[in-house]
């Protein structure tokens, strides 16, 4: 079970019922619990879509769409039913956040699809969660079917006549690439999770046709605090353009790895140095991937930066599901570099050819490097294969995959020239009969 | 009652079956949680699985093994009674996620998507689960284990091995 950390600087709004037993309906009515929604449904989806545009909360799945905007792009008619999905499908590793909101905090995620639904004029919700999340898929069941029993989910919902709203569950069964919306979409129809191409985009043409707003579970559930405080009270929080507070998971070397509250906009280093602990062992600081694997790395002195999409853009990184993975002076960067495209190569759907042979050829190739049979041109093959992949795929993966090895590469380039004399001895994380036999 | 005559299932799943084709707007969204609830019950999507799941949703079985094969939970052959999933993905492996793996290997005696020979426990180094801030993770059955030390792994599997261990299907 997740354990619950606390720190004097979080600033708790999305969390600020976590650990007191939110998850049963009673405990999350009598703490302001679906009074947002109630709010939305007699101010209208207009009022609902300005409150979100002004209170500048951006998408907390990885890419910072400003969701009061996303939400307005539905059309106003549309011949086919509207959906709203919500993405429970957390497979970015290094990120572990929607785990406690669904845990802690499952009727926020259901309140908030409501209110999105309103909003955008749609009468069914889907809750996707990641096939291995099954018993927070129990959680999260319980809390509809509460919902449904005290007439919050159906038809004329909280006595409002003809105001309905359906919501049901879907659980995914294993597959990284499912979190990209249009994939998500394909596995929520049953197929296997190949994106589609776009545009049109979801809010066009979405879940089985129809229009649809997909959002990440953070995100949707931060909807009903925005609600209840007001969008500018929310912004306030944050930091320039970056409405808010966000759930900060950091993990790795750290005294006190966790999910942390944090406005919009915190020095990441005080995110490691305070919040989080410092350092494991009081050792040194060697590298940070700061939103994810996918973010390519920072080092110890370039973490002087403001945690907001648009400063960690500038740091030439990304905020990205703000998983902060924390490295230290023992990690071997061609380790790293390697498990992290291993898991790249593996979740590559497969469709096109940069990101299914980019990623197979850099395992390999890192792999060989790693056993100690690479030689000095490798380096650059690497790159120049990492370049390649980089803006020519259907979907963001190949560019998730290449970024964090140009990282590696561009920030760490003596350490891959030293390997290859033999210098380094870090203790062997990957056993060699894991790997892939080096064939070239 | 089952829709479908002669159900390899058992009634309660069949029912469950029966009422998961109605949630939603297409009767295919309910195959990938059909799949997995199979395969909880039976073990692994067999070919009577697939046959079935198909005649339920109206799909060729091609379209049931298309799905069947591109994700990583599903499976087509047994898997131990308490199938142990170890993540050794980057927050993991900072933190030992690879010992972690090394130590059921040795425990159990077997390796990567293997079973043990009286069938009680399989093993899989699996990519992240979603709980690298509790690092490092396993899950057996579906139930999470975080924090986890050698001598944590040995007492978790001993309570399996026992018939003590929680399972979440
Ligand atoms: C390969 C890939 C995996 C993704 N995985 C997730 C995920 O697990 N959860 C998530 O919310 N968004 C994920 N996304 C982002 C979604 O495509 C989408 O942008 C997001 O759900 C939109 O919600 P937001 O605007 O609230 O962030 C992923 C994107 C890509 C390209
Ligand atoms: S980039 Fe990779 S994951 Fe995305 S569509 Fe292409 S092959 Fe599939
Ligand atoms: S990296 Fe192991 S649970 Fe996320």
């Amino acid at each position: 079970m997740p354990t619950l950390v606390s720190h004097p600087e979080e600033v708790k709004v999305l969390s600020r019922r976590f650990g007191q037993g939110a998850a049963e309906i009673d405990k999350y009515v009598e703490l302001d619990g679906y009074k947002a929604v109630q709010k939305a449904i007699e101010s209208g989806p207009e009022w609902v879509i300005n409150e979100m545009k002004a209170s500048g909360l951006r998408g907390r799945g990885g890419a910072g769409f400003p969701t009061g905007m996303k939400w307005s792009f539905v059309p106003k008619v549309s011949a086919k039913p509207k959906y709203v999905l919500v993405n429970g499908d957390e497979s970015e590793p290094g990120t572990c956040k929607d785990h406690v909101i669904f845990l802690h905090d499952p009727h926020a995620v259901i309140e908030g699809t409501m209110i999105a639904g309103l909003a955008i004029g749609a009468k069914m919700g889907f809750i996707y969660l990641r096939g291995e999340y099954r018993y927070l898929l129990k959680i999260v069941e319980k809390a509809v079917a509460d919902a449904y029993a005290k007439g919050y989910l159906g038809k004329n919902i909280f006595g409002k006549e003809g105001v309905d709203f359906d919501i049901v569950t879907q659980t995914g069964a294993g597959a990284y690439e499912v979190g990209e919306e249009s994939a998500l979409m394909e596995s929520l129809e049953g197929k296997r999770g190949v994106p589609r191409i776009k545009p049109p985009f979801p809010a066009v043409v979405g879940l089985y046709g129809g229009p649809t707003v997909i959002n990440n579970a953070e995100t949707i559930a931060s909807a009903p605090h925005i609600l209840l405080m007001g969008g500018e009270a929310y912004a306030k929080i944050g930091s320039e353009r970056n409405g808010g507070t966000r759930l900060f998971g950091i993990s790795g070397h750290v005294e006190r790895p966790g999910v942390y509250e944090l406005p919009m906009g915190y020095s990441l280093r005080k995110a490691i140095y305070e919040v989080a602990g410092g350092i494991k062992g009081g050792r040194k600081l060697k590298a940070v991937v700061p939103g994810g694997s996918s973010c390519p790395v920072l080092l110890p002195d370039e973490i002087d930066v403001g945690l907001d999409f648009d400063q960690m853009g500038k740091a030439g990184t990304m905020l990205g599901s703000g998983g902060i993975v924390v490295l230290d002076e023992t990690v071997s960067i061609v380790e790293f570099a390697l498990r992290t495209i291993k898991f790249y190569q593996h979740e590559s759907c497969g469709w096109c050819i940069p990101c299914r042979e980019g990623t197979d050829w850099l395992k390999k190739t890192l792999t060989r490097f790693y056993n100690g049979g690479g030689n000095l041109k490798d380096i650059n093959n690497i790159q120049y294969l990492a370049e390649n992949m980089m803006g020519r795929t259907f979907c963001p993966l190949g560019d998730a995959a290449a970024m964090p090895t140009l990282g590696f590469i561009k920030k760490f380039r003596p350490e891959f020239e030293e390997y290859l004399k033999g210098v380094r001895t870090e203790k062997n994380f990957i056993t060699t009969d894991e790997l892939v036999g080096a064939s070239h | 009652m089952s829709t479908v005559t002669n159900s390899i299932f058992s009634s309660a799943t069949a029912a469950r079956f029966d009422h998961l084709v109605t949630l939603y707007p297409v009767k295919r969204s309910a195959l990938i949680p059909m799949l997995l609830y199979a395969q909880d019950e039976v073990g692994y999507v067999s070919d009577a699985v697939v046959a079935e799941l198909a005649q339920r949703l109206d799909l060729l079985e091609l379209d049931v093994r298309g799905v069947l094969s591109y994700y990583s939970m599903l499976r087509t052959k047994p898997a131990g009674k308490y199938n142990v999933q170890v993540c050794t993905n980057i927050s993991c492996m900072l933190v030992g996620g690879y010992d972690i793996l090394d130590h059921c290997k040795a425990k159990l005696g077997i390796g990567h998507k293997e079973v043990t020979a009286d069938g009680q426990f399989s093993l899989e180094e699996v990519e992240c689960i979603g709980a690298c801030c509790w690092a490092p993770a396993m899950q057996v059955n579906y139930d999470f284990h975080d924090n986890l030390t050698t001598v944590k792994v040995d007492s978790i599997l001993a309570d399996y091995a026992a018939g003590r261990g929680k399972d979440v299907k």
